[in-house]
Order: C-alpha cells, then sequence, then structure tokens
C-alpha cells in the first residue's frame, strides 16, 4: 500500500496506529527508568558492603577473624582488635533497650488505653516529634547537662546501693566521671524512648476493637486488656519496633561520641569511660594514615554494619508478620 | 450468660440461709480476694505506666528547655550573618556554616526526590508483587535506618579516595542516600492508598500507563508524597556523622561545591567538643537552630498530610 491509495479513514488509523507505537515506547522507556531508579537501592546497599570489605581487607587479612575478639588498640604499634569497640557498641545499645523498652511500653499504653481522648492526639504527636529531635542534641545536652548531675547526684547512690552487691557490684565502682557506658546507654535511651513508643503505639493501634471490646465485656480490667489480649495480639510488632530501636541504638554516633569518654580502655565498671564502634569512626577516622590503622576503621564499620543489617533483618521480618495477621483480619 | 446471672441469683436467695448459700458464700468471699488482686493487679500496672508517661515527658521537655535556654542567649543577627570565629575570640556566628548546610541539604534534596519518587512509582505501580521489588523493598527499608556513619565510610571510599580532597559533593551524596530510602518508602505507601477505580477510569478513557501513573496516581497522592518529601529533609538536616569524613568544614564562606564545605552539624559536633567557651555558646545557638528547622519540617509536613485526609 502506497500513501497516495490511502482513502481518509485508512488515514486516520494510520495516523493513531503511530500515536500508539509512540506510548507504547514512552510506556516502556518509563516503566524501565523507574526500575533503573528503584535497582540504585540495591546497588546502594550492595556497593555499601563491598567498598567496605574492600577497604577493610588488609586489615581482615593481616589479623584474621581474630581482629574481632582481639583487645589491642594500639595505634603507634600498629596492632588493633575491635573487641573494646564492639563491646562497648553492645554494652551501650543493651542498657538502653533495658531502660527504654518499659517505659516505652508504659507510654504507649497511657496513648491508647489510658489518656483522655483530647489529649491522645497532641501527646501522640509530641511523641513523633521528639523522636525527630536530631541526635547531636541529645548528645550534647548530655555531656554539658546530663553528665555532670549524673556524676554529681545519681553516680554516687548508685555505687552506695547497687555497688555494695556481691555479684552486680563491680558495675558500679570507679570515680565518678559522669561520663562513661553507662551514661552513654542512657543517653541512648532517651534517644530510642519516643522511637520505640511511637511504633509500640501504632501496631497496638492495630489491634481491632472488637477484641478489646469483648474482654472488657467479660469483665477483664484494663491491665489484663493489655497484658492478655493487646500484648499477644501486637507480639511480633513489638517486637519489630524494639528491635528497630536496637538497631538504632547500635549504629548512633552522636549521642554515644559526647558522653561515652572516647578511651580504649576495657573495664568491668559501667561507670569507665569506653568507645563504641560509631564514636571510635568519628574520633578516629579524620586523623587515620592510610594503612592499617585506616583499615581497621573500615573493618569496624562493617563489623558495625553486620551487626545492625542482622538485627533490623528481624525487626523487618516480625513486622512484616505482623502486618500479614492485620491483613487477614481485614 | 451464667456468670452475668449468677450475682442476681445470689442475691436473690440471701434471705434463706440454707447449707448451699453458706457455700455460695465462701466461694463469693473467694472470688472478692481474686478480684480485689485483679483490681491491685490493675492499678499498679496502669500507675507504672502513668508514671512511665511522665518520666518520658519530664525527660524530653526538660532536654528542650535547656535547649531553648541555652540558644537564645546566643542569638543574634550576627549568628546568621557572621563567619564562624577562630578560638576564644569575640562575635562571630555561624553564617558559613548555615550557608553550607543549606546548599548541601538544598542539592540534596534536587536529586533525592525525583530518584526516590521515581522508585516508589516503580514499587508500587509496575512491581508491585514481583521478587524483585519484595527485595527492593527489604532492602530500602533497612537502609531506612542503616548507621549513617557506615555511609559516610561508602561515601569517603567511593568518592573522596578518589577526588583526593573533601567536598561538599560528596556530603550531598551520602546525604542523598540517606533520603532516599524515606522518600521511596512514603511516595510507595502513598500510591498505594490512590483508589484502584481512579487508574481504571483513567485506562478507560486510553490513556498510556505512564501518564496513568504520573498525571493521576501521583497526582492524586501529591501531599502524600509531599510529606515524604518533607519528612526526608528534616531527617538529612539533622544528620552529623556522614558529613564528617565527606564535607568536612571550612572556616570560610564558600559556594564551592567542589570544596570543603562548612555545614551546621559538624560545626555543632566541633565547636561543642571544644575547651572554648564561644564555641560552646555558638554550639548551643546552632543546635537550637537545627532544632527548630528539623521539627518546623515535621511540622509542615504533617500539615500537608492533614490537608490531604480532610480532602
Amino acid at each position: 500500500m502506497t500513501a497516495s491509495t490511502l482513502n481518509p479513514l485508512e488515514q486516520s488509523n494510520n495516523n493513531q496506529l503511530k500515536r500508539l507505537k509512540i506510548q507504547r515506547w514512552q510506556d516502556y522507556l518509563f516503566e524501565k527508568a523507574t526500575l533503573l531508579f528503584a535497582t540504585t537501592t540495591l546497588l546502594a546497599l550492595l556497593g555499601i558492603i563491598i567498598s567496605l570489605i574492600i577497604s577493610a581487607w588488609p586489615a581482615l587479612s593481616t589479623f584474621g577473624i581474630s581482629f574481632f575478639y582481639t583487645i589491642e588498640w594500639d595505634i603507634i604499634n600498629s596492632e588493633f582488635g575491635g573487641m573494646i569497640a564492639i563491646f562497648g557498641t553492645l554494652v551501650t545499645a543493651l542498657i538502653a533497650i533495658l531502660l527504654a523498652v518499659p517505659l516505652s511500653f508504659g507510654i504507649a499504653v497511657f496513648l491508647t488505653e489510658i489518656c483522655p481522648k483530647q489529649l491522645r492526639r497532641p501527646l501522640g504527636t509530641a511523641v513523633e516529634l521528639l523522636a525527630a529531635v536530631p541526635s547531636i542534641i541529645y548528645g550534647m545536652f548530655g555531656l554539658f547537662i546530663f553528665a555532670p548531675l549524673f556524676a554529681e547526684y545519681v553516680q554516687p547512690v548508685l555505687a552506695a546501693t547497687l555497688g555494695q552487691l556481691p555479684l552486680l557490684g563491680i558495675l558500679f565502682t570507679g570515680a565518678f566521671n559522669g561520663i562513661g557506658i553507662l551514661a552513654a546507654g542512657l543517653i541512648l535511651a532517651m534517644m530510642i524512648l519516643p522511637f520505640i513508643a511511637s511504633v509500640m503505639r501504632d501496631v497496638f493501634e492495630i489491634v481491632p476493637p472488637i477484641l478489646k471490646e469483648s474482654a472488657y465485656g467479660l469483665g477483664c480490667t484494663t491491665w489484663e486488656v493489655v497484658t492478655r489480649i493487646v500484648l499477644p495480639y501486637t507480639k511480633g510488632g513489638v517486637v519489630g519496633g524494639i528491635m528497630l530501636g536496637l538497631g538504632r541504638a547500635l549504629g548512633e554516633t552522636m549521642a554515644v561520641t559526647f558522653v561515652i569518654g572516647n578511651a580504649h580502655k576495657l573495664s568491668p565498671s559501667l561507670f569507665s569511660p569506653g568507645n563504641s564502634i560509631a564514636s571510635t569512626l568519628a574520633n578516629e577516622f579524620g586523623e587515620a594514615e592510610p594503612g592499617l590503622h585506616y583499615s581497621s576503621l573500615f573493618a569496624l564499620g562493617l563489623a558495625l554494619f553486620i551487626i545492625t543489617f542482622v538485627v533490623l533483618s528481624l525487626a523487618k521480618w516480625m513486622l512484616i508478620r505482623a502486618e500479614a495477621k492485620k491483613g487477614m483480619q481485614s | 450468660m451464667s456468670t452475668s446471672s449468677s450475682p442476681i441469683s445470689q442475691q436473690e436467695s440471701n434471705p434463706t440461709l440454707s447449707e448451699s448459700d453458706l457455700k455460695m458464700q465462701s466461694k463469693a468471699s473467694f472470688n472478692l480476694g481474686i478480684y480485689a488482686k485483679r483490681k491491685r493487679t490493675n492499678i499498679i500496672g496502669l500507675s507504672l505506666s502513668m508514671t512511665a508517661m511522665t518520666i518520658g515527658l519530664v525527660f524530653l521537655l526538660w532536654i528542650l528547655v535547656i535547649l531553648f535556654f541555652k540558644g537564645f542567649s546566643s542569638f543574634s543577627l550576627d549568628l546568621l550573618m557572621q563567619k564562624t570565629p577562630g578560638p576564644d575570640s569575640e562575635g562571630g556566628g555561624l553564617g558559613n556554616a548555615i550557608l553550607g548546610s543549606l546548599m548541601i541539604v538544598i542539592s540534596c534534596t534536587l536529586i533525592s526526590t525525583p530518584i526516590g519518587v521515581l522508585a516508589g512509582i516503580y514499587l508500587s505501580e509496575y512491581g508491585k508483587t514481583s521478587h524483585f521489588s519484595d527485595v527492593t523493598r527489604f532492602l530500602n527499608d533497612i537502609m531506612l535506618s542503616a548507621p549513617s556513619i557506615v555511609i559516610g565510610l561508602f561515601v569517603y571510599a567511593l568518592i573522596v579516595v578518589n577526588a583526593k580532597h573533601f567536598s561538599g559533593w560528596a556530603g550531598t551524596v551520602a546525604l542523598t542516600l540517606i533520603a532516599i530510602p524515606v522518600v521511596v518508602r512514603t511516595t510507595e505507601n502513598m500510591l498505594s492508598l490512590v483508589p484502584v477505580s481512579l487508574r481504571e477510569a483513567a485506562f478507560a478513557l486510553g490513556a498510556p500507563k505512564w501518564k496513568v501513573s504520573f498525571s493521576v496516581v501521583l497526582k492524586a497522592a501529591r501531599s502524600g508524597v509531599m510529606t515524604g518529601i518533607l519528612l526526608a529533609l528534616a531527617r538529612v538536616s539533622g544528620e552529623t556523622a556522614p558529613l564528617l569524613f565527606t564535607a568536612l568544614n571550612n572556616p570560610f564562606f564558600s559556594f564551592d561545591m567542589n570544596a570543603p564545605m562548612a555545614n551546621l552539624p559538624v560545626v555543632i559536633f566541633q565547636f561543642a567538643m571544644s575547651p572554648y567557651q564561644n564555641w560552646v555558646d555558638l554550639a548551643w545557638g546552632g543546635a537550637l537552630l537545627i532544632t527548630l528547622a528539623v521539627l518546623g519540617l515535621n511540622v509542615l509536613a504533617r500539615v500537608y498530610f492533614r490537608e490531604k485526609v480532610a480532602n
């Protein structure tokens, strides 16, 4: 068929076909463009892991797996082990979680069950806004305001009471500096408190009202409804929220660096200054010479990334299961 | 049914004291014991929960009050206009740091918004159920709370080592990597809230898929997506750790994104850790500025989102 023999109807058909073809092309391009950007997230994560391994390789091949449990961190003699920093990270995060979980559970219960309706929204918003305060603020508060008060009033009391216990006592001995592992754990607890509380409140709110109403109808008290109905129903979500908070606490840099004391020491006392992975990186990376020191810092970063990756994956998995439960109900 | 009717029958049979009634009374007093215990547990539990709320609020209000108190005392026009001073010298401000932060954060937003929104469109419109999207979604959520200092390390190894100098661009890239997951997540969530009938109506009119996604679905979810962008902006404005090894610092005013750049969080960190009183005062001023900016962005995002809900 040549163009000259086309009648008007066929010509308009032809135009439409052409337009359709263009649209199909545009569709194809748009889909591939969005796909490309969706892959960037994947690539970024892979890139992070690969680049960390490459940069950490000299240290890992020199010290082997023992890098992760060697205590020595001697910059002058180039002897490096990550034990102190890994220990500091785990202990501060553990203290933070132990303190923040019961408190945030209380806050979430208050916001969903006890709080008067009119206050629910403003208080909930306040908690969410506080979760958004940058961590450097918590760090400054910890160093300038919290640490002096902690050294003057809290540490002597702790040493006089808990410090006298037979086995646990050793945790609460030493000089009252204000800064140290315990102080870092406390500041971290304050920082993740609003975060965990708002996640918990969100999962508590997915409990179908009919379940709670039935329990109240049978004569349950509010506390019984919370512990026997709400908590079992939202178990996965609550644990997921706690793990998210743990992930935050493990990877936090600023709030910890200000108050942990930045001393490369391993001490049984929680009052003594220590170091976490993130604070070691923040303090030493700027001055590290290319070589073993530099590469050991990357190895620490890799360890931190792997720890948080595992914790966050578990959190995500549990939250997904909690979501699936919610989907089944509706 | 039987539990609710038993107290009534007890009351009715009280006047005639038979043996079975005595048995019932002892049973009732036993129940009363349990009841008192349950009530006690309830009161203890609820008051503990109220104490938790009080402790939480007191601590957090304490932080904010201190911040405002300390921050306002160093607030002045100089804080916004002057460059950072030397140690123990008079005057000076955070002007260069504010300028640097604005430039880094704005370029980060300009880069992360299109990437994040398009990736979100893919997850919600094209790959709703594919394995690839499941994996992407999972890793995206992990990136959402990955330690920011590790992202700083990555950008250092990737850009700073190769370029052999710190730069504003490196800081921008680090912040972009933190902002993208936030935008992706909220965009996807908001797009999936758009009713399917809206898409079907557009398809029925003969619109191609890209036009439906872009001009119908994205437009309908506009305020939600905007919320995500604002939240990402709030998140990156307060980030310090990834900027330590990327943008570093610069004591002078600089518009050159290819050179080390002053920025508010790193300046606050360095000044607060220093022994000089004038630096510490400036750090409090900067901390207040940054908190106001972050909280302001959060409130703005909320207002935006509420408007959407109202519509």
